[in-house]
């Protein structure tokens, strides 16, 4: 500070700015040294990774370097006839190394999924191509099974060639590139994950109104009490926020079970016979059910510190100039919660469409959604590369809702508890 | 809420129906909790109120699935219990740390890109858990830290740092920083001023974002299901395994006690809020 004020005294002002130019960059570079530890640690632990996924999804070098000899021999090739005796040469030479390494395996179940039918003929070729004779390949590796002798087959090798696909994302829509190379879509009755998509905006969609159809009320009634009651109820909003996701789940894995209480009351009341219970677990109810309960607290305090702040004096103006309390609640008080609404909306909607483990315990097959289908290719197909892509698909959904999100209320505005 | 005494009939019948409707919006979101509660006593092997215990019989009432889960053989709850305390306990250290330091210069008016990296810094919360899930797995798995200890405290830390974050910018966002230039003037070092004079007034944010990242990481289940080995269990994937294979009552005694524990972080939460609303409001 004392320079500064001794160069204002001995200079004409531009070393005042150059030195205070100084002073702020320090203070810039002390406030980014206190964030750099963690935005690195975050870089580094999970950015990076992200990107990895998106490298992973659409990186295809497994079989590239597989058969780097027969895709360099099919470069010639237009793939309408059989291809030549060199293209089987080098097929042969590329799969006996293979074979030798013990990896013909993973071969066939790569071209397994650009072609069903690859597994048994590679598996016969591996038992023949042991008594082949040198020369004439063609021949040889026709013999073996009819199948090679079909230009699909070894259409579908050439187009695995690329070390970069699109497979993922279009097996992701339930589509794939045809022999002619186009876009297709699979058959109708192996349309699995199209279904799951709309399946999972459908239950965010409606988890998300049903939990501003619950939640607007209460939070009104938790803004307009006086303290000391609104402070009782509360604890009903937070104490499922804090309690275990997983113990929420297994509360309703109890009432919703075909002997549990909530049947048992259906049946006391009369509603249901007693030998006919409905199923309310293992499918959509389910889901609908226990998503919304547990989500509501999401919906309820950002529209709670919303309403908070609405006095009640404009209700009464309204009301006082000649409106009916549901005009005055219609023009006056309902415009004022907009921005709790979008954020509580938006915030249980984000939560909701990556749900995971709700819907895997009380979803049953027609309750699941698209993250059970990423977890399933994580932890048991090991397809990585598929979940990566359907992981990534849904995260740039995510963050479309999330700059939205940003738009309307403003990532500061973030409120918890 | 009285009603005045001129309301009109049918605003009257509204008020209760509204009344009603709440009643029912509570009892939707508190009613599920209790009912574990009774059926962890139960005597029987099954997850439904037996005949004898509505008609509240003692016979039907019994500790048995809490003897299970404290002494049972099979039971992996101890290893499980150990290892949840463990993980969490030092994943909140590590978001206190990082997440606090942090928001410290975040707070700071010279911070250049605030907006891009706040984005950053909050966006473990935001990614759907799964997605991060994925993420983070193929970080470890590289790194050599898949089915470790220190690769789920890690995993932990990055879900958590983002509420320390928030909760403590949010603190820092009604603080008078001249206080702390009083502090420098009268000669203290920056990190004597952080200790002696930023961090007490801080404290209350810094423990409730403390309080999230530790309820983060002790009910987290979707990366350490990615992560876990058999030596990292955990009490939620146990939980989770339980649920999805052999339903037993022992699960409802754990989650019992998971419910008093969650009652005592609220109430801890709560009494915090509360006095750094204070504590702020004495500032403006």
């Amino acid at each position: 500070m004392s320079s500064e004020t001794k160069q204002i005294l001995t200079t004409d002002g531009i070393p005042l700015e150059v030195s205070l130019k100084k002073a702020e960059r320090k203070n810039k570079i002390k406030a980014f040294l206190l964030v750099a530890p963690l935005l690195f640690f975050l870089i580094i632990t999970y950015v990076f990774p992200i990107g990895d996924m998106l490298l992973r999804s659409i990186d295809d070098k497994m079989v590239t370097q597989m058969l780097p000899k027969t895709f360099k021999a099919m470069e010639n090739w237009d793939g309408q006839e059989l291809p030549e005796e060199e293209v089987f040469a080098a097929f042969h030479e590329d799969f006996i190394k293979l074979v030798e390494e013990k990896r013909e395996g993973k071969l066939s179940t790569q071209l397994n999924y650009t072609k069903n039918g690859f597994k048994s003929i590679i598996k016969k070729l591996r038992r023949k191509s042991k008594s082949f004779e040198e020369g004439n390949y063609k021949e040889q590796i026709m013999s073996v099974h009819k199948r090679w002798a079909d230009v699909e087959y070894w259409r579908a090798i050439k187009r695995r060639a690329p070390e970069v696909t699109n497979q993922k994302y279009l097996k992701a829509m339930d589509m794939y590139t045809n022999e002619e190379g186009k876009i297709v879509n699979v058959d109708e009755d192996r349309r699995i994950h199209r279904v799951l998509w709309l399946r999972t905006l459908e239950i965010a969609f409606f988890v998300t109104v049903f939990c501003f159809l619950m939640a607007y009320p209460i939070a009104h009634l938790l803004a307009t009490l006086p303290m000391k009651y609104s402070n009782l109820l509360m604890i009903c909003v937070l104490l499922p926020f804090w309690t275990s996701l997983l113990v929420r789940t297994a509360s309703w894995m109890i009432l919703l079970q075909q002997q549990g209480v909530v049947n048992d009351f259906f049946v006391w009341s009369g509603l249901v016979e007693d030998d006919n219970r409905p199923e309310m677990m293992y499918n959509k109810t389910g889901s609908y059910v226990a998503m919304t309960q547990i989500l509501l607290p999401f919906m309820v305090l950002p529209l709670y510190s919303v309403m908070k702040t609405i006095s009640p004096s404009l209700m009464r103006a309204g009301k006082s100039l000649g409106g009916t309390p549901f005009v005055a609640f219609w023009k006056v008080y309902f415009p004022l919660t907009i921005p709790g609404i979008g954020a509580g909306c938006l915030l249980v909607f984000i939560l909701a469409i990556g749900y995971y483990i709700t819907p895997a315990l009380v979803g049953g097959a027609s309750g699941t959604l698209i993250s059970n289908q990423i977890a399933f290719h994580m932890k048991s197909t090991l397809d990585w590369s598929f979940a990566s892509a359907m992981g990534l698909m849904l995260l740039s959904g995510v963050l479309v809702i999330y700059w939205l999100y940003n738009k309307i209320v403003g990532i500061d505005n973030i409120k918890l508890g | 809420m009285a009603l005045p005494k001129y309301t009109e009939p049918h605003y009257r019948i509204w008020h209760y129906i509204y009344l009603t409707i709440c009643g029912a919006v509570f009892f939707f979101l508190i009613a599920p909790l209790f009912v574990i509660f009774p059926l962890s006593f139960n005597a029987e092997e099954f997850l439904s109120f037996s005949d004898g215990m509505k008609s509240l019989d003692p016979d039907a009432f019994s500790l048995r699935w809490y003897k299970d889960m404290i002494y049972g053989t099979k039971n992996p709850w101890g290893l499980a219990a150990k290892n949840s305390f463990i993980i969490a306990i030092f994943a909140t250290i590590g978001s206190v740390i990082l997440g606090t330091v942090a928001a410290l210069g975040l707070s700071s008016r010279h911070m250049p890109y605030k907006g891009l990296i706040m984005a950053v810094l909050i966006s473990p919360m935001i990614v759907p858990l799964i997605i991060s899930g994925v993420a983070i797995f193929f970080f470890m798995a590289k790194a050599g830290l898949a089915a470790t200890h220190t690769g789920i405290v890690l995993a932990h830390i990055i879900l958590g740092t983002p509420f320390v974050v928030i909760t403590v910018t949010a603190t820092l966002s009604g603080f008078d920083h001249s206080v702390t230039r009083a502090a420098s003037s009268l000669g203290s070092d920056p990190v004597n001023t952080f200790m002696k004079i930023t961090l007490p007034l801080i404290l209350p944010g810094v423990i409730s974002g403390g309080l999230f990242a530790f309820v983060t990481s002790f009910d987290e289940v979707v990366v350490v299901l990615f992560l876990a080995g058999l030596e990292n269990t955990t009490i939620p994937i146990q939980m989770w395994t339980g649920l999805r294979e052999q339903l037993s009552p022992t699960i409802l005694a754990v989650a019992t006690c998971l419910i008093i524990l969650s009652t005592l972080i609220l109430v801890t939460a709560e009494l915090l809020r509360r006095r750094s609303e204070r504590l702020r409001g004495i500032n403006r």
